[in-house]
């Protein structure tokens, strides 16, 4: 049972790294974006996968619901507002994005790199 | 059966992932993302983690897949191919992994109820939510009362990213006008019609969500996210201009600033009436409909930056685009 227990684990590290890697190998500025959300998704799954506890249900106290089990809500409120926050910050990455285009003619690190180092 | 087909999700988690790193066109990676999105906030909700699914599925499907679009318009699609120099990433990236999958080896099991996390404050909290609050939803209540001041904190944070957007996107640059690209839509009638239906209870939904987030899974988060979603829906149909004659830039703007000043606001109003800033319990006669009153009060405000900045992030990547 152990690869079940600890398969959400290694999903959350998979991704992780693999949004890691996008940040760091990768040339082009959007897709250094997309792994930079990729690397935070995957802080998502982690967190909501700490919440969950077997058997329980979502945290919403109601009478019709009889199980007392409920799963960590605490984890939950701190990724529902970093998602939010989430997009904010890639909204603004987008926009240095769109400025750098606009500034040097290209997305692609080397080649704004170059074009600094000539001028 | 929910544990393969969550294990199943996973997997596919991580194929799309790789193919998001893999594809070399940008708009098939940004269109992956949205997959992949979507399938995160499956996983959200085989989680119990209703809320965060709601949210996930509204902004991380829906907007960003639209913002990163919207970008792209005014970038090139394709990612230029680079020659090697990533071997020393993936070895590094290769080991941090290692050293991250060694240390799962004493993590506790999954699902396990007497894990860590479990234990420390949350019994608290779903007490005391019974107790001084009397909301089902104890989401809501943490995240409204418990840590007012770190949702506060956020959606000051979503207000400046939002204003940062604005000041890098909105200076002006002499161009003319192209009407073509306004238009949205129009031409194209089966996803006219069907966007069409679904504008009205998109918004619907939104203010339900917005106004029943004490109750059931919801809350000014994904409220903001679900309204800003309609608009941006009738925006792409109907072309810019239609969606800014319902919602104009300078009311998006009072939007935004107004939601984080009432947030604030409710928190002096706390001071004022003799006790801590985002006290609730002083708003009204008894504590507990005080507390109500005062969650109701900040979701708005949560909602109104929410839906405020989302759309006007959105009008000015299209107005860029539409520029270049």
């Amino acid at each position: 049972m152990i690869l079940l227990d600890l398969f959400h684990y290694w999903v959350f590290i998979a991704i992780l790294m693999m949004g890691f890697y996008t940040v760091i190998a990768k040339q082009n500025l959007i897709k250094k974006l997309l792994g930079l959300s990729l690397f935070q998704s995957a802080v998502f799954l982690l967190f909501i996968g700490i919440a969950k506890v077997d058997g329980g249900t979502t945290p919403i106290l109601h009478p019709s619901i009889s199980t007392e089990i409920f799963s960590n809500p605490l984890p939950q409120v701190l990724i529902l507002t970093a998602i939010v926050v989430g997009i904010s910050t890639s909204a603004l990455g987008l926009a240095i994005v769109v400025r750098i285009k606009e500034a040097y003619g290209s997305i692609e690190e080397d080649q704004i790199q170059s074009k600094d180092e000539s001028a | 059966m929910t544990a393969v087909f969550s294990i199943f999700l996973l997997c596919l988690l991580v194929i799309t992932a790789a193919a998001v790193i893999r594809t070399t066109n940008l708009f098939v990676a940004v269109m992956l993302m949205g997959i992949f999105s979507l399938l995160i906030a499956v996983s959200f909700f085989l989680l119990d983690a209703a809320d965060v699914a709601l949210t996930e599925a509204a902004v991380g499907a829906g907007i960003s897949t639209v913002l990163f679009l919207s970008a792209l318009a005014a970038l090139t699609e394709e990612e230029r191919k680079q020659a090697g120099g990533r071997v020393t990433a993936l070895i590094s990236v290769s080991i941090t992994g290692l050293l991250m999958a060694y240390a799962t080896l004493h993590k506790p099991d999954f699902g396990d109820p007497s894990a860590p996390a479990h234990q420390h404050l949350t019994p608290w909290f779903m007490q005391t939510t019974a107790e001084q609050i009397d909301i089902p939803n104890v989401i809501t209540a943490i995240l409204g009362s418990f840590r007012g001041y770190d949702t506060l904190g956020e959606v000051f944070v979503v207000l400046v990213a939002g204003i940062g957007v604005l000041f890098l996107l909105s200076s002006p640059r002499p161009s003319s006008q192209d009407k073509r690209s306004s238009e949205g839509l129009k031409h194209y009638l089966i996803p006219r019609m069907i966007g069409r239906l679904l504008i009205p209870f998109i918004l619907l939904f939104g203010l339900y969500v917005q106004f029943h987030g004490e109750y059931g899974p919801g809350g000014g988060f994904q409220a903001g996210a679900l309204i800003a979603a309609s608009i941006i829906l009738y925006g792409l149909l109907e072309g810019q201009q239609r969606a800014l004659a319902v919602l104009p830039i300078k009311f998006l703007r009072l939007l935004m600033a107004s939601g984080a000043l009432l947030y604030a606001g409710v928190g002096v109003v706390g001071i004022l009436r003799g006790s801590y800033f985002l006290d609730y319990s002083v708003l009204a006669a008894d504590p507990v409909t005080a507390q109500q009153v005062g969650i109701i009060l900040i979701e708005a405000g949560v909602g109104m930056t929410v839906t405020g900045v989302l759309l006007s992030v959105y009008h000015a990547f299209v107005a860029r685009g539409k520029l270049q």
